[in-house]
């Protein structure tokens, strides 16, 4: 009996002991925030542009963290899809609308009025002026997000493409040959 | 002057037939003075230079056109005289086929230069004296990559560099720039070597060059005893072995030490120039002459007289060609460099650059169109020939099903570019495009996270922003009720207001609603008090948006009250139009017309169409504004 007595009194001490150890090391290493949204709201694009249905990356990452679909990011692409798939352990899914080109807003300086509703919608600060004054936009600041495209009364703001200069050219890919679709094996390949 | 072997051998490389006599017969010869010179601001590695000229300035040989703007960048000069026509985009030797901006410069033909200005005793001139020249020269790697010199040499000297590799290997086919150069002006050569080993003071200078150039190594010796007798130089003379003259693979050839992946030769101590660069830092230094000009291989069985050219930068391939004796109908693909690492010139106007070592004009016999890639059989032979010790056929799989990051960790960045893999390869798969692409996407998405990182740290930091403006509004408001109340207790808003029209406008809202209110004359009709009302709420307004002003340093408070100013007018405007058109149906638009909103048109007299617009307008002006209003979380709505 008294063994019995002795087991359960040591266990319990034991349950007691680690009880308080975990309940200090919760306190005691306590993660602010959510490491998994932090990774997620570092793989998307940060263009603030709210076509996923949320108002920001930051809320976008914060719903894929509690199950939202990962495909909801046009200006990410397929590229965000995958890097977000491999991250959470989920399956890539088609994008959820378009994948348009990288483009960056343009004013229409001499039709702008100086009402500074572009201003106020930018999500990155990335128009300049004043009431009554010109605006313009820091076109390396734009995240091509099309937010102020929207509250311009007179309609003078333009996306445009992004065209390539020196720096940012890279090389395409090499045509992939033909045998891919007309071959099984390197003998089949056709006399060109 | 001493002679060794290499102190180990290449990992890999390969012996393409070296096609070398075709222009290395010939003394360098000067190039043509063509009508114009087009520079390009970025003929380096690095930050475009800034132009500081202007079209229409005159300038002379020599004179700069651009400065270096940033710390690796490079100057630009004029190489001849002449007058600025343009600074605009053109198209650059690039495989792009991009334009890029540059100076172009209308030849005058006189070619007059600026008095050169050479260091005097350069040979005990302090480091800091010899850099200047050397940035000032704009002298840039005239190798091929086009690294700028002075940058180079001040980051070589300020870490510890025992060992000056001068890279006369030039291991591409074709190209004879360098062994000509060697043969005919090997003294300065190694009077650039000397300013170097001034720079940084290594033990010891090696020179590696391959054995496929007798005359330049016997140009080499009989030069270092007329220099410097005494130098601790060095010559290696290495097998001949494509590609050997790559940086990395030079210096672990000549010093057995192995340039860590992403690190430079500095980190191994060692720091290696071409020795074309060194040739123009000693004339930089010792003469005073910028980099105007550079020896430049003009190859192909394309062109009658193959050889090599002192050519003006900004000469365009097209000039170039045709002094060379270019036959248009045997040319079939133009290349910049050598066949193994050149790239394709579809726009023979582009002009000469710093990193132009060799204009190869093909026929094609010559360099026959790759036939279309099979696919790979595993047999390893790219491993084998890697000079990096790469394993391509695993680059190409990745790169291929664009899995990049794989191929980065498989070190796809210290692949060379040098195409052994592909010359090899009995699949003619174009391994270098695989790889030369798949570096692309991985740069660019580099590019895009270190962008969404930027936006998503001035996203946050607007938020921050807005989060204290309303912060400090909602204090404001508070401060103010607050005063309203402490005095007089709960106070009858219209009694308030009517106080305030009696004490005036330059009353604050505290002082009006403290001061004892003089009882209003209540006899009189209700209209009176109702216009007394607005007025007082009018002036309140105008004085909440003066503090406001004053308050609100930041641009957005500024800009919704000239928001809300703007709306106001415009709202008076579109009423008082509306009243006129109403009125007497005459020409509404009396008073100075509205520029500010295209949306108010000139209105057509009496048009019952018109009003309704106006109405609509009115309407939405008033909606604006209240929005507005309420935003700029005021209480002074009537």
């Amino acid at each position: 009996m008294s063994s019995v007595l002795l087991a359960v009194v040591a266990l319990g001490a034991l349950a007691l002991l680690a009880g308080a150890v975990l309940g200090w090391a919760a306190v005691r290493f306590r993660v602010e925030a959510d490491p998994v949204v932090e990774r997620v709201d570092a793989l998307l694009p940060q263009t603030q542009c709210g076509q996923c249905g949320y108002p920001g990356c930051r809320p976008y990452a914060e719903a894929i963290a509690a199950g939202e679909a990962i495909n909801r990011c046009p200006p990410g692409g397929e590229a965000t899809i995958r890097a977000l798939a491999e991250l959470l352990g989920r399956e890539p899914e088609p994008l959820d609308g378009e994948e348009a080109e990288p483009r960056v807003a343009f004013i229409r300086e001499e039709e702008c009025i100086g009402c500074t509703k572009c201003i106020q919608a930018c999500p990155v600060d990335a128009i300049l002026g004043a009431a009554k004054l010109m605006h313009t936009v820091i076109a390396e600041e734009c995240t091509g997000c099309d937010l102020c495209v929207e509250p311009c009364p007179v309609d003078c703001i333009d996306m445009l493409p992004v065209t390539p200069d020196l720096l940012s050219w890279h090389w395409a890919p090499p045509r992939e040959p033909a045998f891919e679709r007309t071959a099984l094996i390197a003998s089949d390949r056709r006399v060109a | 002057m001493e002679f060794a072997g290499p102190v180990r051998p290449l990992p890999g490389g390969i012996t393409p037939p070296e096609e070398k006599a075709l222009s290395s017969g010939s003394p360098i010869r000067p190039g043509p003075l063509p009508a114009a010179l087009v520079l390009p601001l970025v003929q380096h590695l690095g930050a475009p230079a800034e132009p500081c000229v202007a079209p229409g300035d005159r300038v002379l040989g020599g004179q700069v056109l651009a400065r270096p703007d940033g710390p690796v960048s490079a100057a630009v000069h004029a190489p001849t005289s002449g007058r600025v026509v343009a600074v605009e985009p053109r198209p650059v030797p690039h495989p792009s086929g991009l334009t890029a901006p540059c100076v172009v410069l209308e030849v005058d033909g006189d070619d007059r230069f600026l008095d050169p200005s050479p260091l005097a005793g350069w040979r005990d001139a302090p480091p800091e004296v010899l850099l200047e020249a050397i940035a000032a020269a704009g002298v840039a790697g005239l190798g091929g990559a086009g690294f700028p010199t002075a940058v180079k040499a001040a980051a070589g000297g300020a870490r510890r560099v025992d060992t000056l590799v001068l890279d006369a290997a030039e291991c591409e086919p074709y190209i004879t720039a360098d062994d000509r150069l060697l043969r005919e002006r090997a003294g300065e050569v190694l009077a650039g070597a000397a300013v170097l080993a001034r720079l940084l003071r290594p033990e010891r200078i090696l020179i590696g060059i391959e054995d496929n150039k007798p005359e330049a190594i016997e140009a080499l010796r009989a030069a270092a005893d007329d220099v410097d007798p005494g130098a601790p130089l060095t010559c290696v003379v290495v097998p001949t072995r494509y590609p050997s003259g790559g940086e990395r693979q030079l210096v672990e050839l000549l010093t057995g030490r192995e340039v860590p992946a992403g690190g430079l030769p500095a980190d191994v101590g060692v720091l290696c120039q071409n020795v074309a660069t060194a040739a123009a830092v000693h004339r930089a230094v010792a003469r005073g002459e910028p980099l105007v000009s550079r020896i430049t291989t003009v190859t192909g069985r394309a062109v009658a007289r193959p050889g090599n050219v002192e050519v003006r930068l900004g000469t365009a391939f097209a000039d170039l060609l045709a002094d060379a004796g270019l036959d248009a109908s045997a040319l079939d693909r133009l290349l910049m460099g050598g066949p193994m690492m050149g790239f394709t010139i579809e726009d023979p106007s582009v002009p000469v650059v710093k990193t132009t070592n060799c204009l190869l004009a093909a026929t094609a016999a010559e360099l026959p169109p790759a036939p279309p890639a099979r696919p790979c059989i595993r047999c390893g032979f790219c491993a084998e020939v890697c000079p990096a010790s790469l394993l391509p056929q695993q680059l190409y799989w990745h790169a291929r099903s664009r899995e990049f990051d794989a191929a980065r960790e498989l070190g796809l960045a210290d692949c060379i570019e040098c195409g052994a893999c592909a010359w090899v390869c009995p699949s003619t798969i174009p391994l270098v495009q695989y790889y030369r692409f798949a570096k692309g996407e991985l740069r660019e998405a580099e590019r895009e996270r270190e962008k969404a990182e930027h936006a998503r740290e001035r996203f946050e930091a607007r938020q921050a922003r807005q989060a204290r403006e309303a912060a400090e509004r909602a204090e404001r408001r508070r401060a103010r009720r607050t005063g309203k109340r402490a005095p007089g207790g709960e106070a009858d808003p219209e009694s308030s207001a009517t106080a305030a029209s009696a004490t005036g406008a330059s009353a604050t809202p505290s002082s009006a609603t403290a001061a004892a209110a003089p009882e209003a004359p209540a006899t009189d009709a209700r209209e009176r008090r109702a216009a007394a009302v607005e007025a007082a709420v009018a002036r309140a307004r105008a004085r909440r948006e003066r503090d406001r002003s004053a308050e609100a340093a930041t641009l957005y408070g500024a800009a919704e009250d000239g928001e809300l100013a703007r709306l106001g007018a415009e709202l008076a405007d579109a009423r008082r139009r509306r009243e006129a058109l109403r009125a007497d149906g005459g020409d509404p638009n009396v008073g100075e017309p509205n520029l500010g909103d295209p949306n108010l048109g000139d209105p057509n007299v009496g048009d019952p169409d018109l009003l309704a617009a106006l109405d609509a307008e009115i309407a939405e002006l008033e909606a604006a504004l209240a929005r507005v209003r309420s935003r700029l979380g005021g209480g002074a709505q009537p």
